[in-house]
């Protein structure tokens, strides 16, 4: 029998959780979120939606998967499966597991660019360089053909690396995941609290004869003067609820996986709220200050409004920190891809407990085994998002696994939770040895308000407008002119619509070449993902007549 | 910055930074529930 696991403490886990949820989109994503949707006015929506969708959702999970855990059950399959009579649901508790497998593929690649861009920050790599030749050197890297290094496929030695120390702190399990929470959240937080106060108070002082308008204040005055007629558009609530969505690391099954460990007696309400919290701390206050205004203060408003993008980390921020002389230039490198790199792997890390919680309960392999094991799949799946990166696997990935995929399994969640499960039954086991008196309106919250709002998130998803233009859109069905879809909507992702027109609109061959590999690759990534989520419910349903095939012997 | 912005940038952080402090001090100054007994007492539903 393999050794039970628990928390070493209650700091320990928090930081853990926390840990989770905070990842490279709390300061690349949440920014330019806010940019996009009406500045200051979007924090409205998006507090909103925390209060309604984001704890809810966090309380839902950590009762879930404590319930699950005392039945010695620590992934989402057989959590599920301990809710309800009904079989179909642990199949649903797949999504638990292939999210973080898949999603663990390529955003370990992201983590090894983190990795790679301390390495250069440290080696003075961007000394000197132009702004262009910033950029050019991210997309040569991620041309795994070139190095930087002088070693031979740089980005997936880097890639492996990566892998590597992942696996081997996975390997020591529970402990080793804790303990690189521990170091790894506090380290992040100094660095952004550093970088933080420099964007803060960098002022008019980067502005330069190329740029002299340019202003830190200009920044923050874009990102946080509120225009409140957006607060009238669904775009910007559905932009909000996505938001909350991703952030909270909600809908992946990791925090099911994490709080099966929580003793049956001990608190999850305030435990949950604090990690909650804690995300939203690094990401509103220190998300808020850095990439926003650091670029605003060298580059101006203009070419921010231009340019916000996940890109920037990687191909804007190294050639802003050269600005602060040769010392702070990479003092401010390593804090800001070191920062980047601890939010990653405490989210990776929790990307590989759920499978080795499976493995453990259902087929008895230890931490050792089921961390390598995470490590080989992960592998085996995140060779295609790093080798055909420039082809769109990546991006196909992102979309499926770490989008839509945690837009389904939360909603169905959900339902099993309030409805299924019952909310008398979900609320007991959210308060049991709770150190926080929940208000009595979340019972009706988390059973009306947030399958609601989720499912408006999937509808929306499913049924983006043509340019996301909500009210043009409803303006248009009920004047009977039906509703046009944008190709970015799940239902013309799906056909492949925005790749079809291209092709067609195409005349240049090599432009065809491309689009056609690229037709190709999208299919062949779809195909990987489809083939992982159908061996994963193969696994599940031996596991599911093992446990059978045990109960009857037992009765026997 | 203007006022509006900056209006909004103190009272949405602050109350973050307060809420966040809030919780943390909670979780470091609640006492630990006894252990339980036993692993079996610990498990029991």
């Amino acid at each position: 029998m393999v050794k039970k696991e628990a928390w070493g403490s209650r700091v320990g886990l928090i930081l853990a959780m926390a840990g989770n949820a905070v990842g490279l989109g709390n300061f690349l994503r949440f920014p330019v979120q806010a940019v996009n949707n009406g500045g200051g006015a979007f924090i409205i929506p998006y507090l909103v939606c925390f209060l309604l969708m984001g704890i809810p959702l966090l309380w839902i999970e950590w009762s879930m998967g404590r319930f699950g855990g005392r039945s010695n059950n620590h992934s989402t399959p057989f959590i599920l499966d301990t809710m309800t009579k009904r079989s179909f649901w642990k199949y649903f508790g797949v999504f638990g597991i292939f999210t973080n497998i898949a999603v663990a593929a390529y955003y370990c690649y992201i983590e090894s660019w983190t990795m790679s861009y301390v390495w250069h920050s440290l080696a003075g790599t961007f000394d000197g360089l132009s702004q262009a030749e910033v950029a050019a050197f991210f997309t040569s890297y991620v041309d795994i053909g070139s190095s930087h290094t002088g070693i031979p496929y740089e980005a997936v030695v880097f890639y492996v690396l990566c892998l590597l120390l992942n696996t081997w702190i996975l390997s020591r399990g529970l402990a080793g995941v804790e303990k690189a929470a521990k170091i790894g959240m506090p380290l992040l937080i100094l660095f952004g609290v550093f970088l933080a106060v420099r964007g803060l108070t960098l002022g008019t002082s980067g502005a330069s004869a190329e740029v002299p308008t340019a202003s830190a204040w200009d920044g923050l005055n874009f990102l946080w003067t509120p225009q409140f007629d957006s607060l009238s558009n669904p775009k910007v609530w559905l932009a909000a609820a996505g938001q909350i969505f991703f952030t909270l690391s909600v809908g992946m099954g990791t925090i099911h996986c994490y709080a099966a460990y929580v003793r049956s007696k001990d608190d999850i309400a305030l435990n949950a709220v604090s990690a909650g919290f804690m995300n939203e701390f690094v990401e509103v206050v220190l998300g808020s200050l850095i990439v926003i205004p650091i670029a605003a203060g060298y580059l101006g408003l203009d070419w921010v409004k231009e340019n916000a993008g996940f890109g920037m980390a990687f191909q804007t921020m190294p050639f802003l920190f050269e600005k602060w002389g040769p010392i702070l230039s990479v003092v401010a490198g390593v804090m800001w891809f070191g920062l980047l790199f601890f939010a990653g792997i405490t989210s990776s890390l929790a990307m590989g407990t759920p499978w080795m919680g499976f493995m453990r309960d259902e087929f008895n392999w230890g931490r050792i085994k089921g961390a390598w094991s995470f490590g080989a799949i992960v592998l085996l799946l995140g060779l295609p998002t790093v080798i055909f990166f420039q082809e769109g696997v990546f991006d196909e990935f992102d979309y499926w696994a770490g989008t839509v995929a945690l837009v389904v399994f939360a909603l169905a969640e959900t339902v099993l939770f309030a409805w299924v499960f019952g909310m008398n039954k979900g609320w007991k086991e959210l308060m049991s040895g709770s150190d926080l008196k929940v208000p009595l309106i979340y019972k009706f919250i988390i059973k009306y308000v947030t399958p609601l709002l989720l499912l408006l998130v999937f509808l929306g998803a499913l049924f983006t407008p043509m340019d996301n233009d909500w009210v043009g859109a409803l303006n248009s069905l009920f004047s009977g002119g039906g509703w046009a879809l944008d190709n970015s909507s799940i239902i013309k992702t799906i056909a492949n619509t925005g790749l079809h027109e291209q092709l067609a609109a195409a005349t240049d061959p090599a432009e065809i070449t491309r689009l056609t590999d690229r037709l190709f690759y999208t299919n062949m990534a779809r195909g990987i993902l489809v083939l992982t989520f159908a061996g994963l419910s193969t696994l599940v349903y031996v596991a599911a007549v093992r446990r059978m095939r045990s109960t009857k012997r037992h009765a026997a | 910055m203007n006022s509006s912005a900056l209006t909004l940038m103190a009272i949405t952080q602050l109350t973050v930074i307060a809420i966040t402090g809030y919780f943390f001090y909670r979780v470091l100054t609640t006492k630990p529930k006894p252990e339980p007994d036993s692993y079996t007492e610990d498990d029991a539903t």
